[in-house]
């Protein structure tokens, strides 16, 4: 077992659910009980070097806040860096009149390194995957990760295996393969990719971000929630819809408002947290409605396929942090994406993947049912980047007038009804 | 009936290091007794406190998840491979 000595902040790795206590090094599981294993920090050395002002004059990117990610070596010039985070949080008020919502904010993730939110939890997990010696990178992917693990180690350097089902939109195959990866496509779903990749990473000393360097990846996604916090003058929302895949990034973000509270950079005031899905993978927001918490892994059939795992890891923690915030969970079938996907995009401008028209057409949905109030200040995280699934808008928009050369061509037909031409 | 258990590693500290296991047994029940009865205590680390296989646990005959053909009771066939995998998260 590859390890380091710890420095910084991070005392190393408890079990969530035993509470076992380990090095830190590259493993995610309890050797007991197959719990997921977190980083533990010291506290107090999070205190003394998370305050406001240094984190302010810290760089534009996730990095700002490295006293409170999992930094086993403390140099900088050590980080695996593209750039990733520090996005915008935008006011929405057009999408916001739409959905009957005062007070919306987008986090626009779309613009990250990779175009996802997924550069967060992968420099943070390849800065760490270099610290315990790593050479070589991999993942396990619907997509997005894979793009972002190609990306980060050709950065560093690194060699690197993506693996993804192989029926991923071709977009997706595409801008991970064009940095020279080894792009591994299975033939199954995500969950027999992962099933792979287990026992891969059982064999070979490889750093799989979501597998054995797991922990210090999950991190990476409380960015999201230090940001919306510091970006709306720290201060908590009184509300965040985020789409669930694992059910990770939604855990993390809670997470985050927890420590920043705790911390004292922010006032600790009530928020709650609600979870998107698509109804066609929709194993964790199934078993929030029927009420049991049991959580029964499904074959996704969505075409929100960077969502699509049937059987979510952290599915029984995310219905934990909405249980106690008092948020919902909603999910939505595949037409109602698109039209979300273009209700978003002709709203605010934003072009987001379909896991972005998963979460604004659970937004909407929420707001219908009165599950998020008109007047609640709601934050809702757009992960990822739409160029990245066109298909889903195929046939959907086009031009709306053919025309040739001639102005009074043009003139004629402008005047005229749209012609709605469909590619 | 003979069956072969793949080991995943955070489990190999209860097989002596061993990768896989050969065991007997019909179905996943009978297996994971089996495997308990061949390196004693392991069965305590695949079921929580209620007898059932524990939350964070995947468990496949040959490609079939058990959770989709009976849990334990899922039959295992002669010359079968059982793969015990830890969730991961991902995306």
């Amino acid at each position: 077992m590859l390890k380091t000595d710890t420095v910084g902040t991070v005392q190393g790795l408890r079990c969530r659910e035993c509470g076992r206590s380990y090095a830190a090094t590259a493993q995610h599981v309890c050797e007991f009980c197959f719990g997921p294993l977190e980083v533990a920090y010291d506290r107090e050395a999070q205190a003394a070097r998370a305050t406001r002002a240094a984190i302010e004059a810290g760089p534009a990117s996730l990095w700002r806040y490295a006293p409170l990610l999992p930094v086993l070596r403390d140099d900088p010039a050590d980080r695996v860096d593209l750039g990733a985070g520090w996005t915008p949080l935008v006011p929405a008020p057009r999408l916001g009149a739409a959905l009957g919502l005062d007070d919306l904010w987008l986090k626009n993730d779309t613009v990250n390194p990779s175009f996802s939110f997924k550069d967060r939890v992968v420099s943070v997990a390849l800065t760490a995957a270099r610290a315990l010696g790593f050479s070589t990178a991999a993942c396990a992917s619907t997509g997005n990760l894979a793009h972002s693990v190609a990306a980060h180690a050709a950065k560093a350097g690194m060699d690197n295996y993506v693996f993804v089902p192989a029926d991923l939109e071709a977009a997706k195959i595409v801008a991970t393969a064009v940095y020279g990866p080894n792009v591994v496509a299975v033939r199954g779903s995500y969950d027999d990719v992962n099933r792979l990749c287990s026992e891969v990473a059982g064999e070979e000393p490889w750093a799989f971000v979501n597998i054995n360097l797991r922990p210090y990846y999950a991190e990476g996604s409380k960015t999201l929630g230090f940001e919306i916090a510091e970006q709306l003058g720290w201060r908590l929302p009184d509300h965040v819809v985020a789409p669930m895949a694992s059910g990770s990034m939604l855990v993390k973000i809670d997470k985050a408002f927890r420590e920043l509270a705790d911390l004292g950079l922010v006032a600790d005031r009530p928020w709650r947290i609600s979870g998107a899905q698509a109804t066609g993978c929709s194993p964790i927001t199934t078993a929030f409605k029927d009420g049991t918490g049991a959580i029964r892994p499904v074959r996704p059939t969505t075409i929100a396929k960077s969502l699509a795992i049937g059987s979510p890891a952290d599915g029984p923690y995310a219905l934990d942090a909405v249980a106690r915030t008092g948020g919902a969970m909603e999910d939505a079938a595949d037409p109602e994406i698109v039209d979300a996907i273009r209700l978003l995009a002709r709203t605010e401008g934003i072009l987001a993947e379909t896991a972005g028209g998963v979460t604004i057409a659970c937004l909407r949905r929420l707001a219908a049912a009165g599950r998020i109030a008109r007047g609640e200040r709601t934050v809702a995280v757009i992960s990822g980047m739409g160029l990245k699934t066109l298909d889903a808008l195929a046939g959907e928009v086009g031009p709306t007038w053919e025309v040739g050369p001639g102005l009074d061509e043009f003139r004629a037909a402008v005047s005229g009804p749209a012609q709605e031409v469909h590619p | 009936m003979s069956v072969t258990v793949r080991i995943p590693t955070p489990l190999r500290t209860a097989t002596g290091g061993d990768a896989t296991a050969v065991v007997e047994g019909g179905n996943v029940a009978e297996v994971v007794a089996a495997l308990d009865r061949a390196h004693p205590g392991i069965g305590d680390r695949l079921l929580d406190e209620g007898g059932k296989l524990r939350r964070f646990l995947n468990v496949y005959v040959d490609d079939e998840d058990v959770r989709f053909a009976g849990g334990l009771d899922a039959p295992v066939p002669d010359g079968a491979t059982v793969s015990i995998i830890p969730a991961v998260a991902g995306g």
